[in-house]
């Protein structure tokens, strides 16, 4: 075994190609260009080349792969929403996620922990029963769970009637799942690659060209190109890259913010989510605590990290696991998030033709990166909205038909 | 902690306060296009850069003008709606005579907008919001409330 490993490391059969390689030259004009190299992006990138064979694909980042909001998010992946169109979308999108480390030859880390969504009241207890309702007419697996059975599955639970906000029951999601959200990023990214995608980090997009009424070329920090077809997806940006291109979105960015603690042994493997109490916490391989909680309480277009928050969390979470009293916090960040008026994205066409847009994406979005890279890439090849996707349409702010998915975020806002 | 210079209260903590979004101009519910109507209600501007909003401190329910910077997370300036909306306006359910007036106007700050905070606002309450107007006392769309961006 030993000398098997020693041979391995030292041959010269060993992988040892670089990941990306180095940036390519801009060509003068692409197919289709995406702006915003996150998981989003790179999956529609992904997906143009290998489902569609659309290869002449430039990827475009105003700084390094998966550095915005797919590298901060908590890595929650679940598909126990409470509206039947969220629950069809999201299902197709843990699909995807299931086959994803074999299609992408990329360990993305994938772990079905279980998901349980805590319920503090008869109103959530209601709400976690119609969820389960929806789920099991759709075919996730999803059912409410009581108090005894809750202390069995999660032991380390403070199941105490002595505190603010007792735990009554919950929605029990047994496939809900974590992953790594770099390696989905870099999986899309490797993978796309090879199929002849160029991927331009650090070249950030300052305009795009429209000829009648079409997209007809994008500005770069390297110059112009030209684009039969356009993408955009940046996230916390949204607003900013669409006023590039002419219209106004139903998004306010709004940072969330997260932290981790330091690495402990493990002892909580299912990811466990209050909307009472505003906070979500699982556990990551390394041994760390992810926690998260709502969205800072208005707009700003930054990335800090704030007192306010921590103690916010921090009382929440001493309250469900009060023995992490003298777990010192490791790291703490935020991210800038699209926020739209009824928590659902905003994916689709746009008053541009050929110019198509993947936004809205909140505090949800990591868990839906497959599923909207494959109808971003069916959108993009066949000028046809994919069923799955109708209803996030923008236009539906123009004509009142808004989604109401209240359970997008598991955490209120 | 982060602190607003709230103009009745003084400095609070952020916390205690709730944003309603940027100060635009109303258009007239009667006269404006479905298009216009639904775009003021659900899009936004988010601006990156400086912004102006409503602000409401919920321990009192006080209704003021916030002008803010999103990238830096400075306040730069914090004062009573009234300083902005100095006359009522009322939209008038008579369509077939009278010209279509434009949407209401929205001023420019004033030029003497006070750094914040700014005390003697506890005493000098806003006028305009609270004096109701003389003329035509219109059916129920200008209420006179601070937070009507109407007002």
């Amino acid at each position: 075994m030993a000398f098997g490993l020693l041979k391995y490391g030292l041959s010269r059969r060993r992988p040892v190609k670089r990941f990306l390689g180095s940036r390519p030259e801009l060509r003068p004009s692409y197919d289709v260009a995406i702006i915003g190299g996150g998981g989003h992006g790179l999956a529609a990138a992904y997906y143009l080349a290998a489902r569609h064979g659309i290869r002449n694909v430039a990827v475009f980042d105003k700084s390094w792969l998966g550095g915005g909001n797919t590298g901060r998010n908590t890595a929650i992946i679940r598909s126990n929403y409470l509206t039947p169109e969220g629950v069809s979308f999201y299902e197709e999108s843990m699909r995807l996620y299931r086959g994803l480390s074999e299609e992408l030859d990329y360990n993305i880390l994938y772990s079905e922990r279980g998901h349980f969504t805590l319920a503090h009241s008869d109103a959530a207890m209601r709400t976690s029963r119609w969820r389960a309702e929806v789920n099991k007419h759709l075919g996730v697996d999803s059912e409410v769970v009581g108090r005894d059975e809750l202390a069995r599955l999660v032991p380390l639970l403070n199941m105490s009637e002595d505190v603010r906000h007792p735990i009554l029951g919950a929605l029990y999601h047994p496939p809900g799942a974590l992953a790594r959200h770099d390696a989905v990023a870099w999986g899309y990214a490797g993978r796309a690659q090879e199929l002849g995608v160029e991927i331009h980090q650090e070249t950030e997009v300052t305009g795009i060209k429209i000829e009648n009424g079409r997209v007809a070329g994008l500005e770069t920090t390297r110059g112009p190109v030209a684009c039969g077809k356009a993408m955009q997806a940046v996230a916390g940006l949204s607003g900013q890259v669409a006023r590039l291109a002419g219209f106004t979105l139903p998004i306010r960015t709004v940072p969330l913010q997260a932290c981790v603690s330091l690495p402990l042994k493990p002892f909580l493997d299912p990811i466990i989510v209050s909307g009472s109490l505003h906070v979500y916490i699982s556990q990551s391989d390394r041994g760390e605590l992810v926690m998260g909680g709502a969205t800072d309480p208005y707009p700003r277009y930054q990335t800090s990290s704030t007192l306010d928050f921590m103690e916010g969390l921090m009382a929440h979470i001493l309250e469900l696991f009060p023995f992490m009293g003298d777990v010192p916090v490791l790291r703490q960040w935020a991210g800038m998030t699209d926020m739209t008026p009824d928590f659902a994205p905003v994916m689709g066409l746009t008053p541009v033709e050929n110019y198509y847009i993947d936004s809205g994406w909140g505090t949800w979005g990591f868990k839906a990166t497959p599923v909207c890279g494959a109808t971003m890439a069916e959108m993009v090849a066949t000028g046809r909205v994919p069923e799955l996707i109708e209803t996030f349409r923008l236009d539906r702010f123009r004509d009142f038909s808004l989604l109401g998915e209240k359970g997008a975020a598991s955490v209120g806002h | 902690m982060k602190i607003m210079p709230c103009p009745l209260n003084g400095p609070r903590n952020i916390q205690e306060f709730v944003c309603a979004g940027p100060v635009e101009p109303h258009p007239d519910p009667n006269r404006c296009s479905d298009e216009e109507w639904s775009a003021y209600v659900w899009l936004e501007e988010n601006v990156a850069g400086l912004v102006r909003e409503w602000w409401c401190h919920v321990a009192t329910s006080y209704w003021f003008i916030a002008e803010r910077n999103t990238v830096t997370d400075e306040i730069l300036a914090t004062y009573p709606a009234g300083q902005v909306f100095s006359e009522r306006v009322d939209f008038e359910p008579l369509p077939e005579s009278a010209p279509p007036p434009e949407a209401a106007p929205l001023p420019e700050a004033p030029p003497e907008a006070p750094p914040a905070p700014q005390p003697e606002a506890t005493e000098a309450a806003p006028d305009a919001p609270e004096a109701p107007a003389d003329d035509a006392p219109a059916d129920d769309t200008g209420t006179g409330e601070p937070k009507d961006p109407a007002a």
